[in-house]
């Protein structure tokens, strides 16, 4: 766990970076500071890992506070994700992610190997580990990046708004990673980004900051989303926060009855099963987009918009048709979801 | 002009030894110039107060004419060597120093960065991380101090030393060109042949800019 405890950074130029912050991130959980630039957040993470050293307060990662310890020490126990990798550009992708272990005294041999293996774990192929940096793409770089600060298996990870500077497809990918990543790893997890949409994916908890490095609000992502404290959080949030909490609800307790076999328009089916297509009584087609009961409620409801009856195909995990899902049933659970939690207007 | 083919035969011995000891003296100064300059050029990174008194001493350096830096040098070292190595140190330290410093400064702050992040001390950080990366800036330097220096030995010939330069007085007292013609080849072969030499070895130390993707 890391806690900050009445936390103030003051530079020398005399701006306040972080405002009397007392703030506590759960072990095992990944906690994403927001904001708009300048808020803070990025100050706030630097602390953790001494890069920056708070001018008062104290924090404490696992019960111990960070300032009595040795810095570059420190730091090797805690994992470092920037953005653009920041990558060492003349070192082989191996010796990227040898980096601290080599530091920790590791013999060269068993870093490397070790490094090999984080490799695979973030999803890259063996020879990319003689590469260099700038021979891979900046999707790649990014999971290198990953790769180092994982090597030492420190119990906390620092990510410093680490998919900024990707397109937005793969950015898509690196989240997806991360949270497989994370549910296979367990870590602590302290996130920086100024997306919203990628805090409310990301966060098992997600703090607000605004300008002037105040903490707003810390709260699950679904609590932020329902309930902002005030005009300003609800204003990051933005307009379609009622949709994204959409998006934090999946399709697995929403009904499903058999497909229509008969009317204007039918389901039509591959040898396994596989939704391919509706079909309409004069042989026109549309396409199908199946769901599975891990898609959430936002995707649902999209799929059901452009499909022409206005029902989603549903299907398990290997694609087999499972059922279907009127866009009444759909809206009647989003309805639901939002009466539960009391979403404010 | 005509070249006496039959005096380089019978000099050989002279020309090997003039070539080494013109090679001796260039290549000592730019070794002691390397020395010098490292400390002194992490000191104007870092330092930034001490960065423009540091350069800007060693640009006044570089504007003594190089025979007055000999001759300024005699009454502590005499016509020696040492005299002739000190001078070419200083021009080789000049150029050196202004390219250690770049180099450094090319240095990507985000790598710096990351480089501590990890828990990597500012020493390690130098050695591993800071400097293999100006090492391209650096070389730089070092291939126009070399070439420079090799250029320079010749006029330490006022001061009794001077390598291949002493070919150039003997053949102008004499008027006698063979000399000076050889001298001249000499000399440029060693320049052109030092400065292949040091990009190669740049080509060694430097494999992550060989490949490109």
């Amino acid at each position: 766990m890391i806690q900050f405890d009445a936390v103030h950074k003051r530079f020398p130029n005399g701006t306040t970076a972080v405002h009397d912050l007392s703030l506590e991130m759960p072990e095992g959980g990944v906690t994403v500071l927001v904001g708009s630039s300048g808020c803070g957040k990025t100050t706030t993470l630097r602390m953790v890992n001494r890069m920056v050293e708070p001018t008062s307060g104290t924090i404490r990662v696992g019960g111990r506070d960070v300032t009595r310890q040795d810095a570059a020490e420190l730091r090797r126990s805690i994992g470092y994700v920037i953005q653009q990798g920041g990558l060492f550009p003349h070192r082989t992708v191996l010796d990227n992610i040898a980096t601290v272990p080599l530091l920790l005294g590791w013999n060269r041999r068993k870093a490397r190997a070790r490094a090999a293996e984080l490799l695979e774990t973030v999803g890259l192929a063996a020879d990319a580990g003689k590469r260099y940096p700038h021979q891979l793409s900046g999707g790649q770089q990014q999971r290198v990046g990953v790769a180092r600060a994982l090597a030492a298996d420190p119990p906390v990870l620092l990510m410093d708004e680490p998919f900024g500077a990707v397109d937005p497809v793969v950015r898509t990918q690196l989240q997806d990673e991360l949270l497989r990543l994370q549910k296979e790893l367990n870590k602590t997890i302290v996130f920086v980004t100024h997306d919203i949409d990628e805090a409310v994916r990301l966060g098992d908890r997600i703090a607000v900051f605004r300008t002037g490095g105040h903490l707003v609000q810390c709260a699950a992502p679904e609590e932020l989303l329902a309930r902002p404290a005030d005009d300003f959080v609800a204003e990051f949030l933005g307009a379609e926060r009622g949709l994204k909490l959409l998006s934090l609800r999946t399709l697995a307790a929403v009904p499903q009855g058999p497909a229509p076999d008969s009317g204007t328009w039918t389901l039509v089916l591959d040898e396994a099963r596989r939704p391919l297509h509706w079909r309409s009584a004069d042989d026109a087609e549309r396409p199908v987009r199946p769901l599975g009961d891990s898609d959430s409620l936002l995707s649902a409801l999209n799929e059901s918009v452009a499909s022409p009856t206005g029902l989603i195909a549903r299907v398990d995990a290997d694609g087999e048709l499972t059922g279907v899902t009127s866009r009444d049933d759909i809206l009647e659970h989003a309805n639901r979801a939002h009466a539960e939690l009391g979403v404010a207007a | 002009m005509t070249i006496d083919w039959s005096w380089i035969a019978d000099h050989t011995d002279d020309l090997t030894s003039l070539t080494l000891s013109h090679l001796e003296a260039a290549l000592t100064a730019v070794l002691l110039g390397l020395l010098i300059s490292l400390p002194l050029a992490v000191i104007a990174h870092r330092v930034r107060p001490l960065r423009g008194f540091l350069l800007g001493a060693s640009n006044v350096l570089f504007t003594i004419p190089s025979i007055a830096i000999f001759v300024l040098l005699l009454p502590v070292s005499g016509l020696t060597r040492t005299t002739t190595v000190i001078g070419l140190t200083v021009y080789s330290l000049v150029v050196l120093l202004r390219n250690t410093v770049e180099g450094l400064d090319s240095v990507p702050v985000r790598v710096k960065e990351a480089a501590k992040a990890m828990g990597t001390r500012p020493l390690r950080t130098l050695l591993t991380v800071e400097l293999p990366l100006a090492l391209p800036v650096i070389m730089a330097g070092v291939r126009i101090a070399t070439v420079m220096s090799i250029s320079l030995v010749s006029v330490a010939t006022y001061i009794g030393d001077g390598g291949l330069g002493q070919l150039f007085t003997d053949g102008f007292q004499r008027n006698f060109p063979t000399p000076v013609i050889v001298g001249v080849v000499l000399t440029l072969l060693l320049a052109v042949v030092a400065d292949a030499l040091l990009v190669a070895l740049q080509y060694v130390l430097t494999p992550w800019k060989r490949r490109r993707a």
